[in-house]
């Protein structure tokens, strides 16, 4: 029961996630949803137009492809691994029940 | 029984990584960027963060020494923050930002674990992903990796003690822990680039206005994801999660 309980709650927190990801996307039509850092680097050039970047990164992916290929992976991997985890400790656990 | 449990397995595994492949939104950066800090802040950030990084992999280390089983469960929160920081999830500025994932490993282990594992992260994204950068690793660990994890289990402790709901302490905790990263991502920018009218408070409502709007429906975010992870945990592995009681208060 309490087990069943739990389950409930987990469907709804992952609906409020997926909710707070698509609502922007409706309500707001016109807008790229850039990233807020390179908003934040315009708002620099308005505060020191003369400052410039001291130091450029070692490697850049070399185009927007290649970037979300490795953004994915990035999420690819953590997931896989909170997935491995997580299976791991409920195949544990469900072994440890049937023998209770 | 083993041949299922090995699939089963295989199914959630491969089930969560095409999830997260197939969702991942087009990529932008965070954080601040590369050569974007002025050299003497720079390296100040880095002179303030790394105490810190260094006290973290020394009780990183003792606990994988003195407790080895708890090593899936090191693994579960580095891989927490690794996903979290690769959603790039659009937000109601009309711009787009990325949750920390602190939260999680700062409550079950310690803010200090969470410093080493949240710098690896921001390392890796640095190097690869030209996201944050080498210049300003020190600024970005210490907001992220350093000032997120020590308000997370501060406000874990004390919400947990007013309330007694372990689940509204941690929703709170991981939340509150995502935002005051990009308040002080902000303050960070506003101490570099004070405006020439109204000086670094002008400067720091500005970037405020950026980083800290964007992101509190992704903080709120951040709370669902890490209670949905705790949920997992409570309900399959009450063994680590009692080891880890018993370790808390060394490992700080």
């Amino acid at each position: 029961m309490k087990r069943q309980r739990t389950s409930w709650n987990n469907w709804l927190l992952i609906s409020g996630v997926i909710l707070l990801a698509i609502i922007p996307l409706l309500a707001i039509r016109d807008s790229e949803f850039s990233g807020a850092d390179g908003q934040a680097e315009a708002v620099i050039g308005e505060i020191q137009p003369e400052y410039e970047a001291w130091f450029e990164p070692l490697l850049t992916p070399p185009g927007g492809e290649t970037e979300s290929l490795l953004f994915a992976l990035q999420a690819g991997i953590g997931a896989g691994t909170i997935g491995y985890v997580i299976g791991l400790y409920r195949g544990k656990h469900e072994r440890n029940s049937t023998f209770k | 029984m083993k041949l299922k449990q090995l699939i089963s397995l295989g199914l959630i595994t491969a089930t969560s990584v095409t999830v997260t492949i197939l969702a991942a939104p087009p990529a932008q950066a965070m954080h601040i960027m590369e050569g974007f800090l002025p050299v003497t802040w720079a390296i100040f950030w880095w002179i303030l963060f790394l105490p810190f990084f260094w006290l973290g992999l020394r009780s990183l280390n003792q606990i994988t020494k003195d407790y080895p089983e708890l090593k899936l469960l090191l693994a579960l929160a580095g891989a927490f923050t690794f996903v979290l920081s690769a959603l790039k999830i659009p937000s109601v500025t009309g711009s787009s930002s990325h949750p920390t994932g602190t939260g999680l490993g700062a409550v079950l282990f310690s803010p200090l674990i969470m410093t080493v594992l949240g710098s690896f992260v921001l390392l890796f994204q640095a190097l690869l992903l030209a996201h944050g950068g080498l210049t300003t690793l020190g600024a970005n660990a210490f907001s992220m990796a350093v000032v997120g994890p020590i308000v997370a289990y501060g406000l874990y402790g004390l919400v947990l003690q007013v309330s007694g709901r372990q689940t509204v302490a941690l929703f709170l905790a991981a939340a509150v822990a995502n935002l005051i990263t990009y308040v002080v991502t902000s303050l960070q920018l506003a101490l570099a680039f004070p405006a020439p009218e109204g000086g670094i408070l002008s400067s720091f409502i500005k970037f405020a206005g950026i980083f800290a709007i964007t992101q509190i429906p992704l903080a709120i975010s951040e709370g669902l994801l890490t209670v949905l992870v705790w949920n997992w945990l409570v309900t399959y592995s009450q063994e680590q999660l009692q080891v880890l009681q018993q370790i808390k208060p060394k490992s700080l």
